[in-house]
């Protein structure tokens, strides 16, 4: 089972988008990827105030992923936490496991021609941190959730 | 190896404190200050790098070749550059006199320093941008409270109602405002939102009034009535601090809640249910009286209104209402030094303190040099120094205000980016970006004063120098060896923390030092001698305002129609960018490459302006910009709406070029029309032509 998720508190959520450049810069990612995204519904009103609901969306770390399926060169694994990851050293960039992705979530990064994608910041959590996108929050609405079997 | 380093941003004006951590001379994390913030940071935050790393800013001094906004620079060392400088300015003050010379920046901490060099220089003409931004807001709180926009901090997180008329404080982020915001909505606070478009602040709002462009005035008159009216006021703080009540009450008593209903275009049970909710939250209700309130002819008796309010609520110097901000004295301690220089005894060329007396005389009022700068009347202005700040981005109508540069012999501009003065200027002085130079230290008044200080994290990738060694270098060639008689930050650091007993080693635990432990609050029930109006009284009628032939509480005229086929232009910010400092910044031309016109859907689809669209946007003299539309039932139909900063016209800014459109250049004439009372220029007071554009594609025939 997954150990961790991101969660949203929408309600504090602003959609200010700073996540998805948090994520990007600690990653050192050029124009193109971006491996978060923030989005919302559009507005309705709702007792005289036009509101809308915020989401954010990145890798799912699938139970079973299909990425790492399709992987010819066996480049993204899953962790024992759930995290899936891809190896760089072995990634050859060819692309497969975005179209094995429902989501299409993995991208191409065009500096190395590496896929990238969301790893929960994996670097930083094995170092006892939080994901880039939950520790710079502008609101504190990203949550970083340890998840238990009650 | 790797580095922490607590510095400040610099990606807008807010200065948010950050920790930046480095290794091998590169930025590889950014966060805000976790003492201050929990590492909250917003996305232009994030993006500090990508600026540090963009290479479409000019990376040596530059001095201009062809005609002015031509294009064509000389790329020379720092020593010609400056001799170039010296050598004109020294000129100019031979033939014309010190006081030709206008030294611009911004606001903020750091301003001393270039004042101090204007003043040396033996010109009384140091200016900021604050006539686009908060004037009104300073000289409203100033005729009202004694003391100025900066006078009072909002108690929000503590508070039980924030009222904001068109502060889109989730676009225009403080972080630590917005974290105080949210906490306060948790704990199952209100937020009331007033525009003329729905925001991602109105989005967070428990009442939200979509009301006619430029009638906030009205609204906020009808509330004042219905607060008199059911005397939900704090009489007790009104005897005690307040003059000339009665006069409020009797001017007030025409414009009733029904009255501001209709004009507004709001519901007027809506105005009384709004009341009630006061009235159960008062006193820890704010009236917020706004921040960039250069908007409308009235916004100085909104924002003055807005501040009655405050008054009425009774909520000065309490938990959870406007606390006066507290200095080292207040902590038993002693404050830092800066450089400054006495202000030459010369009238000063905008009029302001001879012709103007009403205003504050700090930095003046920026728009009022251009007349003078035409008319050369009391004297020519011939040399212009703008220190980060972009006269072509931040006023209206760039042509009208060429007309007037032209009449000066030396411009120069003084930047970390190309702005779009600094293409027009005559040298560009590369400034380092804020994570490649120091800055003196600052003192942050509030409940908790401090001192913080912007150090360097990183050596500047280009051959840019931090603002203080530029205007040193300036100030020796131009015989004004006292200006700055220190050769490095560290020593200025170190004379600047002389009267405080710190050293730079008190900074390293958390990047800042607080002056008390506790916070420092003032007894409400005595609070004499905190405003500084002649009569040290809270002044519902000016005097200062009644000499200058002017009314204190004004009577409200009804904004101005358009006319058929016509909009109101307003604009306003995102999250996502700095005005038109951050368009060109690959991190975030990414998430927000262009602007768009927002269109109420009624009138865009009588124009036949479907969502995409794109449209011709026309000023009064025919000048045409094109833009694609957002149609949306959340703006008022009256008005269009758009992001300001864009539509750069830089060729070397090769993202921001042309990209989206620039509601400056839209505002043609607008120089002239500026609030008497407060000083701010009206910036939404002009109208433009919309339509649908020929440009939108209906046959495509390839060969």
């Amino acid at each position: 089972m997954n150990k961790y998720m991101i969660y949203l508190n929408t309600i504090r959520c602003i959609g200010c988008h700073a996540c998805e450049v948090h994520c990007k810069a600690n990653k050192n990612l050029p124009f193109g990827p971006i491996l978060c995204e923030i989005d919302h519904k559009p507005l309705k009103s709702i007792r005289g105030v036009p509101k809308t609901e915020f989401s954010f969306r990145s890798c799912y770390q699938c139970e079973d992923p299909y990425c790492g399926d399709i992987c010819p060169t066996d480049a993204i694994t899953k962790r024992e936490d759930g995290i899936v990851v891809v190896d760089d050293e072995k990634c050859i960039g060819c692309m497969a496991c975005a179209g094995a992705c429902p989501w299409g979530i993995p991208q191409l990064n065009p500096l190395t021609n590496k896929m990238v994608k969301c790893d929960y910041c994996v670097d930083r959590v094995d170092a006892g941190l939080k994901p880039a996108c939950v520790t710079k929050c502008t609101t504190h609405a990203l949550k970083f959730v340890t998840m238990e079997v009650v | 190896m790797k580095e922490s380093v607590y510095s400040i941003c610099g990606m807008c004006t807010v200065r948010c404190p950050i920790r930046v951590e480095v290794e091998d001379n590169e930025v590889t994390w950014i966060e805000g200050n976790p003492h201050l913030l929990d590492g909250a940071l917003c996305a232009k935050g994030s993006a500090g790098p990508a600026l540090v790393k963009d290479d479409e800013r000019p990376q040596q001094p530059l001095i201009r070749e062809g005609g002015r906004g031509a294009g064509r620079w000389k790329e020379v060392s720092w020593e010609t550059a400056y001799d170039y400088i010296a050598k004109k300015l020294n000129t100019i003050k031979k033939e014309h006199g010190p006081e030709s010379l206008v030294v611009s920046s911004r606001g903020g901490p750091w301003q001393s320093m270039y004042k101090a060099f204007c003043h040396a220089f033996g010109s009384p003409n140091y200016t900021n941008h604050d006539s686009t931004c908060g004037r009104n807001t300073h000289h409203a709180s100033l005729s009202l409270n004694g003391v100025g926009r900066k006078g009072f901090v909002y108690d929000i997180k503590n508070s039980k109602h924030l009222v904001l008329f068109g502060r889109n404080m989730f676009a225009s982020l403080r972080i630590a405002e917005n974290i105080q915001t949210m906490d306060m909505l948790e704990k199952g606070g209100r937020l009331t939102y007033v525009d003329v478009r729905q925001s991602m602040t109105g989005l967070k709002a428990t009442r939200f009034f979509q009301v006619r462009p430029g009638t906030d005035y009205a609204l906020i008159l009808g509330i004042i009535n219905e607060v008199i009216e059911r005397k939900l006021y704090d009489q007790k703080f009104i005897d005690k601090y307040v003059s000339d009540f009665d006069q409020l009450c009797t001017f007030i008593e025409e414009y009733t809640p029904a009255w501001a209903a209709k004009e507004c275009g709001v519901k007027e049970k809506a105005i009384k249910q709004f009341v009630d909710e006061i009235a159960e939250d008062m006193p820890h209700v704010i009236f917020h009286p706004g921040w960039m309130l250069t908007r409308y002819q009235d916004s100085f008796y909104a924002s003055r209104a807005l501040h009655i309010l405050n008054v009425l609520m009774g909520n000065i110097e309490i938990k959870g209402g406007l606390l006066i901000p507290k200095g080292p004295g207040d902590c038993n301690a002693k404050g830092i030094q800066n450089v400054d220089f006495p202000k030459p005894d010369i009238k000063r060329a905008d009029g302001v303190g001879w012709k103007y007396k009403h205003f504050d005389k700090g930095p003046g009022l920026q728009h009022l040099f251009f007349p003078t700068m035409l008319s050369e009347d009391p004297y020519p202005i011939k040399a212009w120094i703008a220190m980060r700040h972009d006269p072509f981005t931040c006023m209206p109508d760039p042509e009208a205000q060429k007309r007037a540069f032209d009449k000066c012999d030396l411009l120069v501009s003084i930047d970390t980016h190309y702005s779009e003065f600094g293409w027009y200027a005559d040298v560009i002085l590369p400034e380092s970006t804020y994570l490649e130079r120091d800055n003196p230290i600052c003192l942050q008044k509030g409940l908790k004063p401090r001192l913080a200080v912007r150090r360097k994290c990183v050596d500047p990738v280009f051959d840019t120098k931090p603002s203080w060694e530029i205007f040193k270098n300036l100030a020796d060639r131009c015989d004004m060896k006292d200006y700055f008689p220190f050769n490095s930050m560290e020593k200025y650091w170190e004379w600047q923390l002389e009267p405080t007993g710190l050293t730079m080693k008190d900074f390293e635990e958390k990047g800042f030092v607080s002056l008390t432990d506790e916070p420092v609050m003032y007894d409400p029930d005595n609070l004499e001698g905190q405003f500084k109006t002649p009569s040290g009284k809270i002044e519902m009628v000016s005097k200062k305002l009644t000499d200058a032939g002017l009314d204190s509480l004004k009577p409200y005229i009804s904004p101005e129609k358009p006319s058929k086929g016509k909009f109101r232009l307003v604009y306003g910010r995102s999250a996502i960018h700095t005005h038109g400092h951050t368009i060109n910044n690959i991190l975030l031309y990414e998430l927000m490459p262009k602007n768009t016109l927002w269109i109420n859907t009624r009138v865009a689809s009588k124009l036949n302006v479907k969502e995409g669209d794109i449209v011709d946007v026309i000023a009064v003299n025919g000048f045409k910009q094109r833009i694609r539309a957002h149609v949306t039932d959340f703006i008022h139909p009256e008005c269009v709406f758009t992001v300001h900063g864009f539509g750069r016209q830089i060729p070397l800014q090769s993202r921001a070029y042309h990209a989206g459109l620039s509601d400056q250049k839209l505002m043609v004439g607008m120089l002239d029309k500026w609030d008497k009372a407060g000083g701010g220029l009206n910036l939404c007071e002009s109208f433009v032509t919309v339509r649908r554009s020929a440009r939108n594609p209906r046959r495509r025939v390839e060969l």
